[in-house]
């Protein structure tokens, strides 16, 4: 009955969309105040309704209602309650209605904190982002219903692929879809620019914050994933730039760069029409992974639930959006005529080169992903892009930021000088060089990465530090330091961002130069040694999880004869699902990671045992949260807090709620 | 009954990666061999080098690899002995060949163009006179929106 309720819901919301799509949007045309007011309480009831649906199926995922195909497929009884949850998600039928109530999410919340907002804009912004849910309705309802019933029900169900449920990955999803999603609130208010034919200081402002939450989302969501590879996959590779993992760092990519240039609408009125295409762009790329994600155009270690047909309609919801916004776009980008004038020395240069960049980057990612499927039709080549491309095509855009960020983020707007800018980094040079040198000598005949890594880390962090000391102005320390904490947040978070992505650069690099590793055979109470630590393999026993067996092994590690780290790795067995999984046992540390794996018995007796020693390992993930942090104390900023002018002026609506 | 039957199943789970006995006495030659694994592709697994992957193809592979480098080939023959018999479709690196060229330059050209891009539109608002768009009533409601 509660599924029935919740397919309903879904059908009404459905309808609600449809009526949100069209009339804000003649309202805004015609200049009718009570059409456009349509828009607010809508979105709102749409958000509950997809709500309720959302919360229906979870009911039946929780209660194991195996009458329910979508359970069946995808849950057991025995699961833990954790991924029962998280199960709702973990398939195609659920994680289209999740991105869904993500959609109208976003969509509520431009209502509710949209207060001031020109009406206009606002009921066009409204009009636009339901018009995108319609479409999603549309497909959920029509290729991937989650409330199909089943007519015999089965026992039990078939359990969700344990490679998902582990709790890294039960949350991954989320956060990764608040980012996609986020970003339809910023290509709302593009298109809703055009149409209304301006974009302003203002707009930028309210775009913004928009960008920034699905910006710091994407960043956990990603990072989330990359952590979930590291301990999961049982080698300890953090990033494969894998078809899926690349479709999710496109728009990662691009949503930095708007992140940024819409500062210079902001402040400086220039770079508008650039601005409100990078934002088109930004959900075409989110658009185009969940297009790559669904269809399984491009094989990848984890398209978990595909089907072309599905594809083809996402295709069409993409060509229908993107090719409307981009049309939209060249009929109107003349109208946005950038008013600010920069010289070529300037803050406002220094972004169009973050921009360029960041774009750039994004573009080689692109073309290296769907670079397969080129060659395959238009020159019957069947190749692979992996890896070795990427790292090699890639890495010099990430090398460039890095270099340009700490100079960039100090030049003067509208005119600056490049020597007065720098001036005050030297000490941040000196470090770079320093340590360079320092770890240059520790390690002794091997790649130029490692040492290359901490230049560019040391130096940007070192930036980052210095361009928040030189805002504390001039005088005694004590002066300055007082002013450090009364500096606005956004420039506090300006500087965590940037020094997370330093550190992020740093710990890829040495990570990536230092690791160690070893492959033997170790029977149970042998010690050995590796690279200075030793470890002991002390038994290994077989054990029962609620929905698994396991071989668990104790491993133990040591530092000249101290204990330093008891771990237990395991391999598990998925029985229902017939799918192995390992599970590392790894000794978390700040300088390095001991990641242990234990593999198959040996005809002679003993275990296949690995050990890898991971410097800085956790440094990858510490700067991406870094970074996103940043951007939260960003938003919290009292200049972007969109509604608080709302809240005093009062000049809609009387339901205006504070953004916080 | 079903227990063992599982067991029996856990004991048939693929193997994993590099697996001991496959490692070369000679470090040089398997650091050599472990550095090629890592650009093969696994032809039956969704995207993993044969170096991480644990399907039974990938671990032949390995051995196939090893085998040719003991043989005394060099990086280059013994990688494209194994292109030979398993196409292009292996190498994780696409060699500039042919189209290919396009990929590869593809980065740097685009690079290029966008700075020039951006070198043309950043003159072009250097020389630009400020343009003031705003009435005055604009003005103020952005006044207002800016301080609140």
């Amino acid at each position: 009955m509660i599924t029935e309720l919740g397919h309903f819901a879904l059908i009404l919301a459905f309808m609600v969309a449809i009526v949100q799509m069209v009339v804000p949007m003649v309202g805004a045309a015609k200049g009718w105040r009570n059409w456009m007011g349509v828009a607010e309480p809508a979105a709102t009831v749409q958000f509950i309704l997809v709500g309720f649906s959302f919360a229906a199926l979870t009911w039946a995922f929780v209660t194991s209602d195996f009458s329910l195909k979508l359970v069946y497929e995808n849950s057991h009884s025995a699961k833990p309650m954790l991924y029962k949850i998280s199960g709702v998600w973990g398939n195609h039928e659920g994680s289209m209605l999740l991105w869904l109530l993500i959609l109208t999410l976003f969509g509520a919340c431009a209502a509710w904190f949209g207060g001031n907002l020109p009406e206009t804009l606002q009921a066009r912004v409204l009009s636009v982002q339901s018009a995108v849910g319609v479409a999603f309705f549309a497909f959920i309802l029509f290729t991937s219903n989650p409330f199909l019933r089943l007519g015999v029900p089965p026992f039990d169900g078939q359990d969700l692929n344990p490679l998902l449920q582990d709790p890294g990955l039960a949350f991954h999803p989320p956060f990764l879809y608040l980012g996609y999603v986020g970003l339809s609130m910023s290509f709302s208010f593009a298109v809703a620019a055009l149409i209304e034919g301006r974009v302003d200081a203002a707009w930028g402002r309210w775009v913004r914050p928009w960008t920034l939450a699905a910006w710091l989302f994407l960043t956990v969501g990603i990072a989330m994933g990359s952590w979930w590879a590291y301990y999961e996959l049982g080698w300890g590779g953090f990033w494969f730039w894998d078809p899926v993992e690349n479709a999710s760092f496109m728009p990662w990519l691009i949503a930095t760069a708007l992140l940024h240039s819409a500062i210079v609408v902001e402040k400086r009125e220039a770079l508008k029409a650039w601005t409100v295409l990078l934002a088109i762009l930004a959900f075409a790329f989110s658009l185009l992974g969940t297009f790559i994600v669904r269809s399984g155009v491009l094989t990848s270690v984890h398209a978990f639930a595909n089907d072309p047909e599905r594809g083809v309609f996402i295709l069409m919801i993409l060509v229908v959006f993107v090719g409307g916004a981009m049309t939209l776009f060249a009929a109107r980008a003349s109208k946005l005529e950038s008013t600010g004038v920069f010289a070529p020395v300037s803050r406002e240069s220094g972004l169009v080169l973050n921009n360029i960049l960041l774009a750039v980057a994004a573009l080689v990612v692109f073309v290296g992903t769907i670079w397969p499927l080129v060659a395959e039709m238009l020159f019957g080549r069947a190749l692979s892009v992996g890896p070795p491309f990427f790292n090699a095509a890639f890495s010099p855009f990430m090398v460039l930021i890095a270099m340009a960020m700490p100079i960039g983020g100090m030049l003067a707007w509208k005119r600056g000088s490049i020597v007065k800018a720098a001036r005050p980094l030297w000490p941040a040079v000196v470090l770079a060089i320093a340590l360079c040198s320092l770890a240059f000598a520790l390690q002794t005949g091997r790649s130029a990465l490692g040492p290359i890594g901490v230049l560019l880390g040391a130096w940007v962090v070192g930036g980052a530090a210095i361009d928040l000391w030189t805002r504390a102005g001039r005088g005694a320390i004590a002066h300055r330091l007082g002013r450090l904490t009364r500096l606005p947040r956004a420039d506090w978070g300006k500087a965590m961002a940037h020094a997370g992505m330093g550190i992020t650069i740093f710990a890829v690099s040495g990570l990536i130069a230092w690791q160690q590793e070893d492959i033997r055979v170790a029977q149970i109470g042998d010690r050995f040694e590796v690279a200075g630590f030793e470890i002991e393999l002390r038994s290994v026993e077989r054990i029962e999880g609620p929905n698994y067996i396991s071989t668990r092994a104790e491993m133990l590690a040591y530092r000249n004869g101290s204990l330093i780290a008891d771990v237990f790795p395991e391999k598990r067995f998925y029985p229902v699902a017939a799918m192995p999984t390992t599970e590392a046992g790894i000794g978390n540390g700040i300088l390095r990671d001991i990641y242990l794996v234990i593999g198959d018995p040996q005809d002679g007796g003993g275990w296949a045992v690995r050990t890898y020693i991971k410097p800085f390992a956790n440094w990858i993930w510490g700067g991406a949260l870094l970074m996103a942090l940043g951007g939260l104390i960003s938003l919290s900023d009292r200049r972007l807090r969109v509604a608080a002018g709302a809240a005093k002026t009062k000049t809609r609506t009387t339901r205006s709620v504070p953004a916080e | 009954m079903i227990r063992l039957a599982l067991i029996m199943l856990l004991w048939a789970a693929p193997v994993w990666a590099v697996q001991p006995d496959e490692i070369l006495d000679d470090p040089a030659l398997e650091e050599r061999a472990r550095e090629l694994s890592q650009g093969l592709r696994c032809p039956v697994c969704r995207n993993e080098s044969i170096d991480e992957s644990n399907a039974d193809l990938s671990r032949d592979l390995r051995i196939l690899l090893r085998e040719r480098l003991v043989a005394g080939d060099t990086d280059e023959a013994a990688v494209q002995f194994i292109v030979d018999r398993y196409g292009e479709y292996v190498l994780l690196r696409p060699d500039a060949t042919g189209a290919n060229r396009i990929l590869w330059a593809s980065g740097p050209a685009m690079l290029i163009l966008a700075l020039l891009i951006g070198f043309l539109v950043v003159r072009g608002r250097a020389r630009a006179t400020p343009v003031k768009d705003l009435n005055d009533d604009e003005q103020k409601r952005l006044d207002e929106i800016l301080r609140s």
